[in-house]
Protein backbone atom coordinates (compact mmCIF):
# COMPACT_ATOMS: atom_id res chain seq x y z
CA UNK A 1 0.00 0.00 0.00
CA UNK A 2 1.14 3.40 -0.78
CA UNK A 3 2.44 5.11 1.98
CA UNK A 4 1.11 8.72 3.55
CA UNK A 5 4.06 11.54 1.84
CA UNK A 6 2.79 13.52 4.96
CA UNK A 7 3.25 10.30 7.48
CA UNK A 8 6.57 9.89 5.94
CA UNK A 9 7.51 13.19 6.59
CA UNK A 10 6.78 13.30 10.42
CA UNK A 11 8.11 9.73 11.23
CA UNK A 12 11.52 11.45 9.51
CA UNK A 13 11.47 14.15 12.13
CA UNK A 14 10.94 11.84 14.80
CA UNK A 15 13.41 12.56 17.59
CA UNK A 16 13.54 8.54 18.66
CA UNK A 17 15.08 7.53 15.56
CA UNK A 18 18.28 6.31 14.99
CA UNK A 19 20.98 9.38 14.53
CA UNK A 20 24.56 9.31 13.20
CA UNK A 21 26.64 9.64 16.42
CA UNK A 22 24.66 5.86 17.36
CA UNK A 23 25.65 4.26 13.98
CA UNK A 24 29.42 5.49 14.84
CA UNK A 25 28.76 4.09 18.16
CA UNK A 26 27.39 0.65 17.12
CA UNK A 27 29.17 -0.27 14.03
CA UNK A 28 32.35 1.88 14.00
CA UNK A 29 35.12 0.64 16.67
CA UNK A 30 38.05 2.90 17.40
CA UNK A 31 36.24 6.01 16.42
CA UNK A 32 38.93 9.27 16.33
CA UNK A 33 37.06 12.25 16.10
CA UNK A 34 38.88 15.20 14.20
CA UNK A 35 38.01 18.55 14.57
CA UNK A 36 38.17 21.50 12.34
CA UNK A 37 38.22 23.30 8.59
CA UNK A 38 41.75 24.79 8.89
CA UNK A 39 40.44 28.12 8.07
CA UNK A 40 39.44 28.98 11.36
CA UNK A 41 36.49 26.99 12.73
CA UNK A 42 34.72 23.98 13.86
CA UNK A 43 31.58 23.49 12.98
CA UNK A 44 29.79 21.68 16.02
CA UNK A 45 27.08 20.11 13.55
CA UNK A 46 29.09 18.23 11.68
CA UNK A 47 31.04 14.79 13.53
CA UNK A 48 33.80 13.68 11.28
CA UNK A 49 36.35 11.05 11.67
CA UNK A 50 38.45 7.99 11.29
CA UNK A 51 37.45 4.86 12.40
CA UNK A 52 37.20 0.84 11.86
CA UNK A 53 34.32 -0.76 10.16
CA UNK A 54 34.92 -4.42 10.49
CA UNK A 55 38.65 -3.44 10.26
CA UNK A 56 38.55 -1.65 7.51
CA UNK A 57 40.08 1.77 7.96
CA UNK A 58 36.87 4.53 6.78
CA UNK A 59 36.08 8.36 7.00
CA UNK A 60 32.79 8.87 8.71
CA UNK A 61 30.88 12.17 8.72
CA UNK A 62 28.23 12.73 10.02
CA UNK A 63 25.62 15.68 10.64
CA UNK A 64 24.48 15.78 14.70
CA UNK A 65 21.40 17.83 15.71
CA UNK A 66 22.35 17.45 19.56
CA UNK A 67 20.60 16.34 22.69
CA UNK A 68 20.03 18.96 25.09
CA UNK A 69 18.71 22.32 24.24
CA UNK A 70 22.21 24.15 24.72
CA UNK A 71 23.74 21.32 21.93
CA UNK A 72 20.74 21.78 19.84
CA UNK A 73 21.16 25.58 19.51
CA UNK A 74 24.94 25.55 19.33
CA UNK A 75 24.29 22.52 16.46
CA UNK A 76 22.09 24.72 14.64
CA UNK A 77 19.31 22.26 15.21
CA UNK A 78 21.62 19.93 12.70
CA UNK A 79 21.95 22.86 10.24
CA UNK A 80 25.49 22.83 8.63
CA UNK A 81 27.28 26.34 8.28
CA UNK A 82 30.10 26.73 5.57
CA UNK A 83 32.78 25.60 8.16
CA UNK A 84 30.79 22.31 8.34
CA UNK A 85 30.91 21.90 4.57
CA UNK A 86 34.51 22.93 4.72
CA UNK A 87 35.28 20.38 7.42
CA UNK A 88 33.29 17.66 5.51
CA UNK A 89 35.48 18.49 2.35
CA UNK A 90 38.99 18.46 4.59
CA UNK A 91 38.54 15.13 5.69
CA UNK A 92 36.62 13.75 2.95
CA UNK A 93 40.02 14.36 0.21
CA UNK A 94 42.75 12.97 3.00
CA UNK A 95 39.80 9.83 3.29
CA UNK A 96 41.31 9.60 -0.79
CA UNK A 97 44.74 10.53 -0.21
CA UNK A 98 44.95 7.60 2.15
CA UNK A 99 42.48 5.48 0.11
CA UNK A 100 39.95 5.14 2.82
CA UNK A 101 36.47 4.79 1.84
CA UNK A 102 34.01 7.60 3.31
CA UNK A 103 30.43 7.02 4.72
CA UNK A 104 28.32 10.00 5.24
CA UNK A 105 25.11 10.09 7.38
CA UNK A 106 22.55 13.12 7.04
CA UNK A 107 19.67 13.89 8.66
CA UNK A 108 20.14 17.85 8.24
CA UNK A 109 16.78 20.12 7.11
CA UNK A 110 18.89 21.71 5.36
CA UNK A 111 22.09 24.27 5.11
CA UNK A 112 21.77 27.07 8.17
CA UNK A 113 20.39 30.55 6.76
CA UNK A 114 21.56 32.76 8.98
CA UNK A 115 23.45 36.01 8.76
CA UNK A 116 26.87 34.68 9.73
CA UNK A 117 26.74 31.94 7.48
CA UNK A 118 25.98 34.52 4.46
CA UNK A 119 28.67 36.23 5.77
CA UNK A 120 31.02 33.00 5.15
CA UNK A 121 29.84 31.81 1.99
CA UNK A 122 27.34 29.44 2.38
CA UNK A 123 26.60 28.80 -1.43
CA UNK A 124 30.36 29.12 -2.35
CA UNK A 125 31.23 26.25 0.40
CA UNK A 126 28.51 23.91 -0.91
CA UNK A 127 29.41 24.91 -4.45
CA UNK A 128 33.16 23.74 -3.69
CA UNK A 129 31.96 20.36 -2.43
CA UNK A 130 29.52 19.68 -5.49
CA UNK A 131 32.73 20.79 -7.90
CA UNK A 132 35.51 18.64 -5.30
CA UNK A 133 33.28 15.37 -4.18
CA UNK A 134 32.18 15.06 -7.82
CA UNK A 135 35.83 13.48 -9.12
CA UNK A 136 37.59 12.13 -5.42
CA UNK A 137 38.95 8.81 -5.98
CA UNK A 138 37.38 7.03 -3.54
CA UNK A 139 34.05 5.24 -3.02
CA UNK A 140 32.26 7.64 -1.20
CA UNK A 141 28.31 6.53 0.48
CA UNK A 142 25.66 8.18 1.53
CA UNK A 143 22.74 7.36 3.69
CA UNK A 144 20.01 9.86 4.10
CA UNK A 145 18.73 9.07 8.04
CA UNK A 146 15.85 11.71 8.73
CA UNK A 147 15.75 14.84 6.45
CA UNK A 148 17.67 15.23 3.33
CA UNK A 149 17.30 19.18 3.53
CA UNK A 150 17.88 20.57 -0.10
CA UNK A 151 21.39 21.64 -1.14
CA UNK A 152 22.59 21.56 2.16
CA UNK A 153 22.22 17.72 2.49
CA UNK A 154 23.37 17.20 -1.70
CA UNK A 155 26.66 18.43 -0.42
CA UNK A 156 26.82 15.31 1.18
CA UNK A 157 25.17 13.05 -1.03
CA UNK A 158 26.62 13.75 -3.81
CA UNK A 159 29.13 10.19 -4.53
CA UNK A 160 28.38 6.96 -5.29
CA UNK A 161 25.43 5.49 -3.61
CA UNK A 162 22.51 7.20 -1.43
CA UNK A 163 20.69 5.00 0.57
CA UNK A 164 17.51 5.97 2.71
CA UNK A 165 15.78 4.85 5.36
CA UNK A 166 12.10 3.83 4.88
CA UNK A 167 11.42 7.13 7.15
CA UNK A 168 13.03 9.30 5.85
CA UNK A 169 12.64 12.59 2.98
CA UNK A 170 15.00 14.32 0.27
CA UNK A 171 13.59 16.97 -1.01
CA UNK A 172 14.28 20.53 -2.57
CA UNK A 173 12.65 22.79 0.45
CA UNK A 174 10.58 21.22 3.29
CA UNK A 175 6.84 20.76 2.67
CA UNK A 176 6.12 23.78 4.61
CA UNK A 177 8.14 26.15 2.76
CA UNK A 178 6.90 24.70 -0.31
CA UNK A 179 2.77 24.72 0.74
CA UNK A 180 4.50 28.60 1.72
CA UNK A 181 5.54 29.93 -1.76
CA UNK A 182 2.74 28.07 -3.46
CA UNK A 183 -0.25 28.62 -2.25
CA UNK A 184 1.28 31.26 0.55
CA UNK A 185 -0.19 28.73 3.64
CA UNK A 186 2.86 26.58 5.04
CA UNK A 187 -0.15 24.45 7.01
CA UNK A 188 -0.93 23.12 3.92
CA UNK A 189 2.35 20.89 4.34
CA UNK A 190 0.66 17.60 3.79
CA UNK A 191 -0.63 18.80 0.54
CA UNK A 192 2.77 19.93 -0.39
CA UNK A 193 4.36 16.44 0.45
CA UNK A 194 2.24 14.43 -1.68
CA UNK A 195 3.02 16.51 -4.82
CA UNK A 196 6.98 16.83 -3.72
CA UNK A 197 7.91 13.28 -4.11
CA UNK A 198 10.23 13.18 -1.38
CA UNK A 199 9.70 9.72 0.16
CA UNK A 200 12.23 7.27 -0.72
CA UNK A 201 10.09 5.11 -2.64
CA UNK A 202 9.40 7.87 -4.92
CA UNK A 203 12.96 8.62 -5.38
CA UNK A 204 14.29 5.32 -6.17
CA UNK A 205 11.93 5.11 -9.10
CA UNK A 206 13.72 8.37 -10.48
CA UNK A 207 16.94 6.73 -9.73
CA UNK A 208 17.89 9.46 -7.13
CA UNK A 209 18.61 6.95 -4.68
CA UNK A 210 20.17 3.79 -5.10
CA UNK A 211 17.91 1.91 -1.94
CA UNK A 212 16.08 1.44 0.83
CA UNK A 213 16.81 0.72 4.12
CA UNK A 214 13.91 -1.43 6.61
CA UNK A 215 13.73 0.39 9.45
CA UNK A 216 11.74 -1.28 12.06
CA UNK A 217 11.08 0.18 15.62
CA UNK A 218 13.52 -1.73 17.47
CA UNK A 219 17.18 0.43 17.21
CA UNK A 220 19.52 -2.86 17.14
CA UNK A 221 17.34 -4.12 13.90
CA UNK A 222 17.84 -0.80 11.96
CA UNK A 223 21.92 -0.90 13.00
CA UNK A 224 21.97 -4.13 12.11
CA UNK A 225 20.21 -3.60 8.51
CA UNK A 226 22.69 -0.71 8.12
CA UNK A 227 25.67 -2.39 8.79
CA UNK A 228 24.67 -4.53 5.89
CA UNK A 229 23.91 -2.70 3.63
CA UNK A 230 27.16 -0.72 4.35
CA UNK A 231 29.39 -4.05 4.35
CA UNK A 232 28.00 -5.19 1.14
CA UNK A 233 28.11 -1.63 -0.96
CA UNK A 234 31.85 -0.53 0.19
CA UNK A 235 32.90 -4.07 -0.65
CA UNK A 236 31.15 -3.70 -4.23
CA UNK A 237 33.00 0.29 -4.65
CA UNK A 238 36.12 -1.56 -3.50
CA UNK A 239 36.66 -3.61 -6.43
CA UNK A 240 36.56 -1.09 -8.79
CA UNK A 241 39.21 0.79 -10.66
CA UNK A 242 39.69 4.28 -9.71
CA UNK A 243 38.69 4.90 -13.86
CA UNK A 244 35.45 2.94 -13.22
CA UNK A 245 34.73 4.48 -10.35
CA UNK A 246 34.54 8.03 -11.28
CA UNK A 247 32.62 7.09 -14.40
CA UNK A 248 30.05 5.69 -12.82
CA UNK A 249 29.94 8.60 -10.54
CA UNK A 250 29.62 10.53 -13.43
CA UNK A 251 27.00 8.52 -15.00
CA UNK A 252 25.13 8.65 -12.03
CA UNK A 253 24.08 12.63 -12.07
CA UNK A 254 24.48 12.85 -16.15
CA UNK A 255 21.30 10.40 -15.96
CA UNK A 256 19.14 13.75 -14.67
CA UNK B 1 -13.70 70.89 10.56
CA UNK B 2 -14.02 73.56 8.18
CA UNK B 3 -10.33 73.14 7.48
CA UNK B 4 -10.62 69.20 6.97
CA UNK B 5 -12.92 70.12 4.60
CA UNK B 6 -11.08 72.14 2.53
CA UNK B 7 -8.12 69.97 2.76
CA UNK B 8 -10.26 67.17 1.37
CA UNK B 9 -11.37 69.04 -1.68
CA UNK B 10 -8.06 70.40 -2.34
CA UNK B 11 -6.66 66.89 -2.43
CA UNK B 12 -9.48 65.82 -4.44
CA UNK B 13 -8.91 68.49 -6.48
CA UNK B 14 -5.62 67.00 -7.00
CA UNK B 15 -5.83 64.03 -7.83
CA UNK B 16 -8.42 64.58 -10.92
CA UNK B 17 -5.50 66.96 -12.57
CA UNK B 18 -3.52 64.63 -11.89
CA UNK B 19 -6.11 61.68 -13.33
CA UNK B 20 -6.16 64.19 -16.70
CA UNK B 21 -2.46 64.05 -17.18
CA UNK B 22 -1.74 60.36 -17.19
CA UNK B 23 -3.82 60.22 -20.11
CA UNK B 24 -1.84 62.29 -22.14
CA UNK B 25 1.63 60.71 -21.02
CA UNK B 26 3.15 57.10 -21.55
CA UNK B 27 3.29 54.80 -19.12
CA UNK B 28 7.03 54.15 -18.21
CA UNK B 29 8.17 57.70 -19.03
CA UNK B 30 10.48 57.66 -15.22
CA UNK B 31 11.85 54.67 -13.72
CA UNK B 32 13.27 54.45 -9.97
CA UNK B 33 16.47 52.52 -9.59
CA UNK B 34 15.41 50.04 -6.83
CA UNK B 35 19.05 50.22 -5.69
CA UNK B 36 19.78 53.78 -4.77
CA UNK B 37 16.10 55.09 -6.00
CA UNK B 38 17.07 57.63 -7.86
CA UNK B 39 14.29 58.54 -10.59
CA UNK B 40 15.47 58.07 -13.99
CA UNK B 41 13.84 59.20 -17.15
CA UNK B 42 13.57 55.62 -19.21
CA UNK B 43 14.65 57.00 -22.53
CA UNK B 44 17.74 58.54 -20.97
CA UNK B 45 18.61 55.00 -19.91
CA UNK B 46 20.93 53.49 -23.12
CA UNK B 47 20.99 49.70 -24.19
CA UNK B 48 23.35 48.84 -21.43
CA UNK B 49 19.88 49.48 -18.92
CA UNK B 50 21.81 50.47 -15.51
CA UNK B 51 21.44 53.61 -13.65
CA UNK B 52 23.28 56.11 -14.23
CA UNK B 53 23.71 57.12 -10.60
CA UNK B 54 24.68 53.98 -8.71
CA UNK B 55 25.61 51.98 -12.02
CA UNK B 56 23.25 49.02 -10.93
CA UNK B 57 22.51 47.06 -13.88
CA UNK B 58 18.83 46.60 -14.34
CA UNK B 59 17.16 42.88 -15.33
CA UNK B 60 17.80 42.70 -18.73
CA UNK B 61 16.45 39.62 -20.83
CA UNK B 62 19.38 36.92 -22.02
CA UNK B 63 18.63 38.07 -25.57
CA UNK B 64 19.23 41.74 -25.09
CA UNK B 65 22.21 41.14 -23.10
CA UNK B 66 23.55 39.39 -25.82
CA UNK B 67 22.84 42.41 -28.24
CA UNK B 68 26.13 44.54 -26.84
CA UNK B 69 27.97 41.54 -25.62
CA UNK B 70 29.52 39.51 -28.53
CA UNK B 71 30.55 40.39 -32.03
CA UNK B 72 29.29 36.53 -33.40
CA UNK B 73 26.75 33.83 -31.58
CA UNK B 74 25.05 30.41 -32.34
CA UNK B 75 22.93 29.58 -30.17
CA UNK B 76 22.25 25.65 -29.16
CA UNK B 77 19.88 23.46 -28.32
CA UNK B 78 17.35 25.44 -28.43
CA UNK B 79 14.94 23.13 -29.06
CA UNK B 80 14.70 21.01 -25.64
CA UNK B 81 11.44 20.98 -23.53
CA UNK B 82 10.96 20.58 -19.98
CA UNK B 83 9.29 16.70 -19.49
CA UNK B 84 6.84 18.40 -16.45
CA UNK B 85 8.48 15.45 -14.39
CA UNK B 86 6.10 15.97 -11.00
CA UNK B 87 3.01 16.71 -13.64
CA UNK B 88 2.47 19.58 -11.45
CA UNK B 89 -0.22 22.07 -11.92
CA UNK B 90 -0.40 25.10 -14.01
CA UNK B 91 3.78 24.52 -15.03
CA UNK B 92 2.76 23.51 -18.47
CA UNK B 93 1.20 26.27 -19.03
CA UNK B 94 3.64 28.87 -17.09
CA UNK B 95 6.43 27.45 -19.52
CA UNK B 96 4.36 28.40 -22.59
CA UNK B 97 3.80 31.70 -21.72
CA UNK B 98 7.98 32.18 -20.55
CA UNK B 99 9.07 31.04 -23.74
CA UNK B 100 6.95 33.29 -25.48
CA UNK B 101 7.65 35.93 -23.50
CA UNK B 102 11.40 35.29 -23.68
CA UNK B 103 12.01 33.21 -27.26
CA UNK B 104 13.96 30.85 -24.99
CA UNK B 105 12.92 27.23 -24.84
CA UNK B 106 14.09 27.72 -21.17
CA UNK B 107 15.97 29.88 -18.28
CA UNK B 108 19.25 29.68 -20.06
CA UNK B 109 20.74 30.74 -23.53
CA UNK B 110 23.49 28.69 -24.35
CA UNK B 111 25.88 28.73 -27.30
CA UNK B 112 29.11 29.47 -28.99
CA UNK B 113 30.45 33.21 -29.15
CA UNK B 114 32.86 35.57 -29.77
CA UNK B 115 34.24 38.97 -28.74
CA UNK B 116 36.99 39.93 -30.97
CA UNK B 117 39.26 36.97 -31.84
CA UNK B 118 38.27 35.29 -28.70
CA UNK B 119 35.87 32.19 -28.92
CA UNK B 120 34.13 30.84 -26.06
CA UNK B 121 30.75 29.09 -25.09
CA UNK B 122 28.35 31.44 -23.34
CA UNK B 123 25.91 30.82 -21.15
CA UNK B 124 23.45 33.60 -19.91
CA UNK B 125 20.11 33.01 -18.18
CA UNK B 126 16.79 34.92 -18.50
CA UNK B 127 15.24 36.52 -14.82
CA UNK B 128 12.10 36.63 -16.62
CA UNK B 129 12.39 32.78 -17.34
CA UNK B 130 10.40 31.66 -14.11
CA UNK B 131 13.14 33.56 -12.11
CA UNK B 132 15.77 32.15 -13.63
CA UNK B 133 15.48 28.85 -11.73
CA UNK B 134 17.42 26.01 -12.30
CA UNK B 135 15.04 23.48 -14.44
CA UNK B 136 16.33 19.90 -15.67
CA UNK B 137 16.24 21.77 -19.07
CA UNK B 138 18.21 24.56 -17.74
CA UNK B 139 20.82 22.19 -16.62
CA UNK B 140 20.93 19.81 -19.26
CA UNK B 141 21.75 23.14 -21.20
CA UNK B 142 24.58 24.05 -18.67
CA UNK B 143 26.36 20.55 -19.03
CA UNK B 144 25.98 20.36 -22.71
CA UNK B 145 27.84 23.84 -23.03
CA UNK B 146 30.33 22.56 -20.93
CA UNK B 147 30.77 19.04 -22.70
CA UNK B 148 31.36 20.53 -25.94
CA UNK B 149 33.48 23.40 -24.36
CA UNK B 150 35.80 20.55 -23.10
CA UNK B 151 35.67 18.68 -26.43
CA UNK B 152 36.31 21.81 -28.30
CA UNK B 153 39.23 23.20 -25.77
CA UNK B 154 37.23 26.32 -25.40
CA UNK B 155 37.04 28.92 -22.27
CA UNK B 156 33.20 29.14 -20.84
CA UNK B 157 31.85 32.18 -19.76
CA UNK B 158 28.15 32.11 -17.97
CA UNK B 159 26.10 34.63 -16.67
CA UNK B 160 23.92 33.73 -13.97
CA UNK B 161 20.42 35.26 -12.76
CA UNK B 162 18.53 32.97 -10.51
CA UNK B 163 15.90 32.62 -7.99
CA UNK B 164 17.76 29.12 -7.19
CA UNK B 165 15.79 25.57 -7.59
CA UNK B 166 12.82 24.92 -9.89
CA UNK B 167 10.24 23.88 -7.24
CA UNK B 168 7.80 22.69 -10.35
CA UNK B 169 10.59 19.98 -11.06
CA UNK B 170 10.96 19.19 -7.05
CA UNK B 171 14.22 16.94 -6.55
CA UNK B 172 15.53 16.91 -10.59
CA UNK B 173 16.30 20.61 -9.93
CA UNK B 174 18.24 19.57 -7.14
CA UNK B 175 20.30 16.92 -9.48
CA UNK B 176 20.94 19.57 -11.59
CA UNK B 177 23.20 21.34 -9.06
CA UNK B 178 25.14 17.99 -8.95
CA UNK B 179 25.12 17.39 -12.85
CA UNK B 180 26.57 20.92 -14.06
CA UNK B 181 29.41 20.42 -10.90
CA UNK B 182 30.79 17.29 -12.63
CA UNK B 183 31.01 19.08 -16.22
CA UNK B 184 32.63 21.82 -14.62
CA UNK B 185 34.93 19.89 -13.08
CA UNK B 186 35.49 17.85 -16.22
CA UNK B 187 36.16 20.94 -17.91
CA UNK B 188 38.36 22.04 -15.03
CA UNK B 189 40.45 19.25 -15.40
CA UNK B 190 41.16 19.84 -19.09
CA UNK B 191 43.02 23.45 -18.21
CA UNK B 192 40.17 25.57 -19.29
CA UNK B 193 39.08 28.53 -17.89
CA UNK B 194 35.30 29.51 -16.51
CA UNK B 195 34.47 32.97 -16.03
CA UNK B 196 31.30 33.60 -14.03
CA UNK B 197 29.83 36.82 -14.08
CA UNK B 198 27.21 37.25 -11.38
CA UNK B 199 23.91 39.15 -12.01
CA UNK B 200 21.24 40.68 -10.22
CA UNK B 201 20.14 38.45 -8.64
CA UNK B 202 21.82 34.91 -7.99
CA UNK B 203 20.65 33.20 -5.19
CA UNK B 204 19.85 29.68 -3.86
CA UNK B 205 21.00 26.71 -5.83
CA UNK B 206 22.61 28.93 -8.21
CA UNK B 207 25.12 30.34 -5.92
CA UNK B 208 25.73 26.59 -4.23
CA UNK B 209 26.82 25.48 -7.60
CA UNK B 210 27.90 26.92 -11.06
CA UNK B 211 27.83 30.56 -10.25
CA UNK B 212 30.57 30.10 -7.53
CA UNK B 213 32.69 27.58 -9.06
CA UNK B 214 34.57 30.15 -11.24
CA UNK B 215 37.85 30.19 -11.86
CA UNK B 216 37.30 33.85 -12.22
CA UNK B 217 34.02 35.57 -10.61
CA UNK B 218 32.78 38.82 -11.48
CA UNK B 219 29.55 40.49 -10.60
CA UNK B 220 27.29 43.42 -11.44
CA UNK B 221 27.45 46.91 -8.96
CA UNK B 222 25.18 46.07 -6.41
CA UNK B 223 23.60 42.91 -7.81
CA UNK B 224 21.77 40.75 -4.70
CA UNK B 225 24.32 37.76 -4.55
CA UNK B 226 23.57 34.91 -1.87
CA UNK B 227 22.12 31.57 -0.50
CA UNK B 228 19.04 31.99 1.78
CA UNK B 229 16.59 34.38 0.72
CA UNK B 230 16.54 37.69 3.11
CA UNK B 231 13.30 36.90 4.95
CA UNK B 232 14.54 33.13 5.76
CA UNK B 233 17.46 34.89 7.35
CA UNK B 234 15.45 37.16 9.30
CA UNK B 235 13.01 35.08 10.63
CA UNK B 236 15.91 32.75 11.57
CA UNK B 237 17.57 35.53 13.09
CA UNK B 238 14.40 37.32 14.55
CA UNK B 239 15.62 40.57 13.47
CA UNK B 240 16.34 42.64 10.34
CA UNK B 241 19.72 42.46 9.21
CA UNK B 242 21.81 44.65 7.32
CA UNK B 243 20.22 46.25 4.20
CA UNK B 244 23.81 45.51 1.92
CA UNK B 245 24.27 42.21 3.56
CA UNK B 246 23.64 40.71 0.44
CA UNK B 247 25.12 43.16 -2.38
CA UNK B 248 27.85 41.96 -4.51
CA UNK B 249 30.12 44.95 -3.02
CA UNK B 250 30.02 42.79 0.88
CA UNK B 251 30.91 39.53 -1.19
CA UNK B 252 34.02 41.16 -2.52
CA UNK B 253 34.68 42.50 0.65
CA UNK B 254 34.34 39.02 2.30
CA UNK B 255 36.69 37.61 -0.39
CA UNK B 256 34.12 35.46 -2.43
CA UNK B 257 34.05 37.33 -5.80
CA UNK B 258 36.91 38.83 -7.85
CA UNK B 259 35.87 42.01 -9.38
CA UNK B 260 33.07 44.11 -9.47
CA UNK B 261 32.53 45.03 -13.20
CA UNK B 262 30.39 47.73 -14.39
CA UNK B 263 27.80 46.65 -17.75
CA UNK B 264 29.66 49.24 -20.18
CA UNK B 265 33.13 47.47 -19.00
CA UNK B 266 32.05 43.80 -19.60
CA UNK B 267 32.38 43.13 -22.88
CA UNK B 268 36.29 44.75 -23.02
CA UNK B 269 37.19 42.92 -19.22
CA UNK B 270 35.84 39.84 -20.84
CA UNK B 271 37.98 39.96 -24.20
CA UNK B 272 41.08 40.62 -21.72
CA UNK B 273 40.82 37.86 -19.45
CA UNK B 274 39.83 35.23 -22.01
CA UNK B 275 43.18 36.26 -23.78
CA UNK B 276 45.52 36.54 -20.73
CA UNK B 277 43.31 34.90 -17.74
CA UNK B 278 43.65 31.42 -19.16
Amino acid sequence: MKRQAGQVVAAARDLHKVTGPEIIHSLINHFTELHGDRLGEDDPAIIGGIGLFHDLPVTVITTDRGQSAAERIAKHFGCLTPAGYRKSLRLIKQAAKFHRPVICLVNTPGAYPGQSAEEHGQGAAIAQNLLEISQVPTPIITIILGEGGSGGALALACGDQIWMLENSTYSILSPEGFASILWKDSSRADEAAAIMQLIPEDLLRKKVIDGIIEEPTDHAAVLSNIDKILQQEISHLQKLSTTDLLRQRHDRYRQF
Amino acid sequence: MNLYDQNNTLSAHHIKADQQADAKVPDGLWQKCPKCGTAIITKHLDQYNTCPHCHFGFRIGARQRLAWLVDDFTETDQDLLSQDPLNFPDYQQKLATCRQKTTLNDSVLTGTAQIGDQHFGLGIMDPYFIMGSLGTVTGEKITRLFERATQDRLPVILFTASGGARMQEGILSLMQMAKISTAIKEHSTAGLLYITVLTDPTTGGVTASFAMQGDIILAEPHSLVGFAGRRVIEQIMHRRIPKDLQDAETLLKNGFIDRIVERQEEKSALQWLLKYGG
